[in-house]
């Protein structure tokens, strides 16, 4: 632990790095400054309340008050996810339904493999991982979804007219869908260890752990990434798909751009 | 005779433009129907109503004796089949298209079947495999007719099926129609060409949203 250096002043004198940033767009004229500062005082504020109650969800040991921390997760988690909808009815319900089986099936496995505990410090940082990472897998399969409709309307139109159910109808976008939600998480897999040492396996690395030891966790992560975008691609797909349909399974040409 | 058709006061409203207004109209069993009028007039609109492709906004479409909304959609468009004015074929070879009607049926691909309506279209059987990009226009719609009456519905309504198609394309495409009518498919095609319309039963003129006559 005694390699952990970083402190207020450190940190004060690391801000020299967002200076860089700052610069660049002054220079460059692309008008991004505002943002740049925007995101900086957001993450300053937003961690440093998240890592005072973390310390004291750590400090409590409380099982109500670590399943609070997983429900705000949660529910944070699907109403950015809903709003990537973008115009998807029922686009926050489907991910909330989504983010909370994907998280609570794989942080389920997790903990009845004995892969992780059942104590505060492990479950939230690992909830906020999995629902993180859903998120955006949810993200990319409306935006897949939304796109493909758009593009492939007559097709749809035929299809129909032949007499198809709408799934039939749909099946082609639905599986493009998921597969564009899983896509990025299977591509970083791939080049883990050889391009990038992942948050989680770099992390126990600085706080002293034996790299070998980290890999493990690393690949743990892995193995649950991979089912929890699964989980979440493939329950919000189900849903959304249904969404660009009316009840006498016509298209809706309202949410074809 | 027995009516498959009953419009009584239908409209079609999309956005604060007002398509179609109070149409009335029957259409008997077993008819081959044209449906002209000018670019804009609503044909279009009131074909797609009648194969519950877009619902109405008020009024109502009885079809065989009921109500369109009483009838469970999917099996109502194997009865009441559309066929588009551009179609698109889909994935990657004609196969996967003539196996869509058996998919929709969950039945197996029938190949003697499927070989039989190429002939009847003056395809042979290797378009079975060839890819969607190497056929023509002409070819496609042909293919995408054999999509809509392989197994053949009670009716079939066309929307101008035959527009921008060569003269042979079009007289297949005709035949094709003409023979599905004669073993009693109801035939509705909107049409601009003077030539279908003499060969058809009847005619509807449909003008600013509006029947002229049947």
């Amino acid at each position: 632990m005694s390699n952990l250096t970083v402190s207020n002043s450190t940190l004060m004198l690391g801000f020299v790095l967002v200076l860089v940033a700052l610069v660049i767009g002054y220079f460059e004229k692309l008008q991004i400054n505002k943002d740049i500062l925007i995101g900086v005082i957001r993450a300053i504020v937003q961690l440093s309340i998240v890592g005072y109650i973390l310390k004291f969800v750590i400090k409590a040991d409380d099982i109500w008050l670590t399943a609070a921390c997983f429900v705000i997760i949660v529910i944070n988690a699907s109403y950015n996810a809903g709003k990537r909808g973008n115009g998807i009815p029922k686009a926050f319900q489907s991910s909330l339904l989504a983010i909370f089986v994907g998280t609570t099936i794989t942080l389920g496995t997790l903990v009845l493999t004995g892969s992780i505990k059942f104590i505060p410090e492990q479950i939230v940082p690992v909830t906020g991982m999995i629902a993180s990472n859903i998120m955006v897998a949810i993200g990319l399969c409306y935006r897949n979804m939304k796109q493909t409709f758009t593009d492939r309307h007559q097709q749809i139109l035929e299809k129909l007219a032949l007499g198809a159910d709408v799934k039939l109808a749909s099946l082609d976008i639905l599986r493009d869908s998921i597969k564009s939600g899983m896509q990025p998480t299977i591509d970083s897999i791939k080049t883990l260890g050889l391009v990038s040492l992942p948050g989680m396996m770099s992390g126990l690395i600085f706080a002293g752990v034996d790299p070998v030891k980290a890999i493990k966790y690393q690949i743990m992560v892995t193995f649950m990434l991979l089912a929890s975008t699964g989980l979440g691609s493939i329950i919000s797909c189900y849903l959304g798909y249904r969404q660009f349909f009316n009840e006498r399974k016509q298209l809706r040409n309202e949410l074809i751009s | 005779m027995e009516k498959v058709f009953e419009v009584h006061d239908l409209s079609y409203t999309a956005g604060d433009k007002e398509i179609l207004k109070h149409i009335n109209l029957e259409i008997e069993k077993g008819k081959y129907i044209t449906v002209i009028g000018p670019s804009g007039s609503g044909k279009s609109t009131l074909m797609r109503i009648l194969a519950s492709m877009i619902s109405a906004t008020s009024g109502e479409v009885i079809f065989d004796g009921k109500r369109i909304e009483t009838y469970e959609p999917t099996t109502y468009r194997q009865r009441v089949s559309y066929a588009f004015q551009q179609p698109t074929l889909f994935g990657k070879t004609v196969r996967e298209n003539l196996n869509f009607p058996f998919e929709v049926r969950n039945l197996e691909f029938d190949e003697g079947k499927v070989k039989q309506y190429l002939k009847m279209v003056n395809l042979d059987e290797s378009y079975i495999d060839k890819s969607v990009n190497d056929v023509s226009g002409g070819e496609k719609q042909r293919i995408a007719l054999i999509r809509n009456l392989i197994f053949p519905p009670e009716v079939l309504i066309t929307d101008e099926v035959t527009a921008g198609l060569d003269v042979e394309n079009k007289t297949i495409v005709h035949e094709m129609l003409q023979q599905f009518n004669q073993q009693g498919v109801t035939i509705l095609r909107v049409t601009h060409d003077e030539s279908e319309i003499e060969a058809s039963h009847d005619t509807i003129t449909i003008k600013d949203g509006m029947v002229q006559n049947v």
